[in-house]
């Protein structure tokens, strides 16, 4: 079993966003590793500039945001490639590498400058393979797969990279139903691994199924909370302005948990 | 294939057509005789020695050089921009080495000058086009700014050169300029090779150490960086060794076109995309075929054809075979 080190990010009054240009402002809160957060939000409300801040790549307009009481902007690629595992949306290579080169890209925070992975990195990437049951995709060229298992190659990628935290960008989004829940699946067995996952997405239910904390970004502003208390009705008709009925799914089903139900007219 | 047959299997190609190479050209030399002189039996021809060693050994080191030099920046570009229609000059190297070496030549400057001159221009020319993108700033993708301020650098430099062209001498000086600009390995001497094969090494070393990192920048510059890489640092080491190899390697040959774009392909057809086997596999192709077209340049006609001129001629259809014979995206 990997040994994960214990992980935590703090927002302290973090405005984010792009040079002058800000997206979110006073952002205040606390993730913890070992448990799923669900960033919830309309388009543009800044889900992208969130998980680039944390990530490093956007340094905060002011304020700070810490990871594990230190300053992010004070970590290397490298180091924070061994905290924080990054699973954007599956997307296109110029250049077709094979599955386990692409999973073998989750060592580099492992090794040195001028190395190439050796035999345990192959056992690595090949363990997580069969984690996510595509193994047999391994000589297969990345990109003439499925928008679904190209989703699965990217999160075997960061789970091979073994750090304490995944953050996923709406792994959901381009796959179909099967595939959706297919993924669902997967995250939930990592969060009984006790690996941490910030996960942005469009579907409240994503956050029922899921999830012990919410974070709501709507209008520059962050709100928290746990799921069940935070995501009613009225919180999803004031955050994307449409009528929502919210459920708890019927007896016999476990374990039960709430579904969320538009109102078409 | 495994990769370390692709390698050896291009090494011994490499070998044996050296070898081949040493008997072609105007004056003859048949196998025997080379026989005998290498093993030091019987009798061989006066004039072998000379014509091996001070004609024929160059050239061949000198074609092996200069096509695998480009082909390997020309890979390790490919790699970086994320593109494979990008090919060593898409910095302005070329373009900048161009100029100098036609500036050296309108000064009346002697071969060294001509040398240094077109070295010089290959290196300030990709600094300036670094700078700009530098100076343009974070907020538009890196790499289109690169690509962009390397055209607006060759361009310019395209423009300068046209002057020089317009007032230099046309009975003598104009056609130099236009001589050199098609590239030849004819005036490249073994003193030449003793500079310029340390300065190419210490490009290629570093490439080939870094060449695993390579295949991650693949997947874009964000998620490299969340994947543990130093894009800045990569980034600039490349620029860095493809300038440094490709100046020098202008300066001794002139502008030897497509060498540096299609090769990196075809080998990319024959090992996939692993940069670390990717650039040394690309580096012995490079070399087989400049070798090869450097043959037929001083062995087709008795007026010995511009290099720089073949390898288009050949290179075009050669790389229509192959493109259409492969079915896997590249």
């Amino acid at each position: 079993m990997v040994n994960r080190p214990q992980i935590q990010f703090d927002f302290v009054h973090a405005d984010l966003g792009y040079g002058t240009h800000k997206v979110l402002s006073d952002i205040n809160l606390s993730i913890e590793g070992g448990s799923v957060t669900c960033l919830i939000g309309p388009n543009g409300a800044g889900k992208t500039t969130l998980f680039k801040s944390i990530l490093g790549f956007l340094p905060p307009i002011s304020g700070k945001i810490q990871l594990n009481g230190k300053s992010i902007a004070r970590f290397s690629s490298k180091e924070l490639a061994r905290y924080i595992a990054y699973v954007p949306q599956a997307h296109s290579t110029p250049f077709p590498y094979k599955v386990i080169d692409v999973v073998l890209f989750g060592r580099s925070a492992h090794l040195g400058y001028f190395n190439a992975p050796g035999r345990k990195d192959r056992m690595i990437a090949e363990s997580n393979l069969d984690l996510l049951e595509i193994r047999h995709l391994a000589e297969r060229s990345f990109s003439e797969l499925s928008g679904g298992e190209q989703q699965l190659v990217i999160i075997a990628r960061a789970l091979t990279q073994e750090t304490s935290f995944l953050i996923f960008d709406e792994p959901t989004s381009n796959l179909d139903y099967g595939n959706q829940i297919r993924v669902i699946q997967k995250i939930k067995s990592l969060r009984n691994q006790s690996i941490g996952i910030l996960m942005a997405t469009h579907s409240p239910d994503h956050a029922f199924m899921l999830s012990s904390q919410i974070i709501i970004l709507d209008k520059g502003l962050a709100q928290t909370g746990n799921p069940d208390q935070t995501l009613t009705a009225a919180t999803l008709k004031q955050t994307y302005g449409v009528e929502v009925q919210i459920f708890e799914t019927p007896n016999g089903l476990s374990p039960a948990r709430k579904i969320c139900v538009p109102v078409i007219q | 294939m495994k990769n370390s047959a692709i390698l050896t299997i291009g090494l011994i190609l490499l070998a044996t057509l050296s070898i081949v190479s040493l008997s072609i050209g105007r004056y003859s030399i048949a196998p025997s005789d080379l026989y005998a002189y290498f093993f030091s039996v019987g009798h061989y021809d006066a004039n072998l020695p000379v014509i091996l060693l001070n004609i024929r050994l160059p050239r061949i080191i000198a074609a092996i050089a200069v096509g695998g030099a480009l082909s390997i920046a020309g890979a390790s570009y490919q790699g970086m921009f994320r593109n494979p229609m990008v090919s060593p000059d898409i910095l302005g190297v070329t373009a900048g080495a161009g100029l100098g070496a036609a500036l050296a030549i309108l000064l009346s400057l002697p071969p060294i000058g001509i040398q240094l001159l077109s070295f010089a221009g290959g290196i300030s020319a990709v600094l300036i086009a670094v700078s700009i993108s530098k100076s343009i700033g974070k907020a538009h993708d890196v790499i289109l700014v690169l690509v962009l301020s390397g055209m607006i650098i060759s361009s310019l430099c395209g423009a300068l050169l046209s002057m020089v062209k317009y007032v230099a001498d046309p009975d003598d000086k104009l056609p130099a300029i236009t001589y050199w600009l098609m590239g030849s390995l004819s005036a490249i001497t073994m003193d030449d090779l003793y500079i310029v094969i340390p300065i190419i090494l210490a490009g290629i070393i570093p490439l080939i150490l870094i060449s695993w990192q390579l295949n991650v920048l693949s997947f874009g510059d964000d998620e490299a960086k969340s994947l543990g890489i130093n894009t800045f640092l990569l980034r600039i080491l490349v620029i860095i060794c493809a300038s440094l190899i490709t100046a020098s390697i202008v300066s001794i040959s002139g502008i030897i076109g497509w060498v540096g774009l299609i090769i990196p392909h075809i080998t990319r057809m024959i090992t996939g995309p692993n940069h670390r086997i990717l650039l040394p596999a690309s580096f012995l192709l490079g070399g087989i075929f400049l070798l090869l077209v450097d043959n037929l340049s001083r062995s087709v006609s008795s007026l010995e054809i511009p290099i720089g001129i073949l390898t288009s001629i050949i290179g075009a259809p050669f790389f229509i075979f192959f493109l259409k014979k492969s079915k896997k995206s590249w």
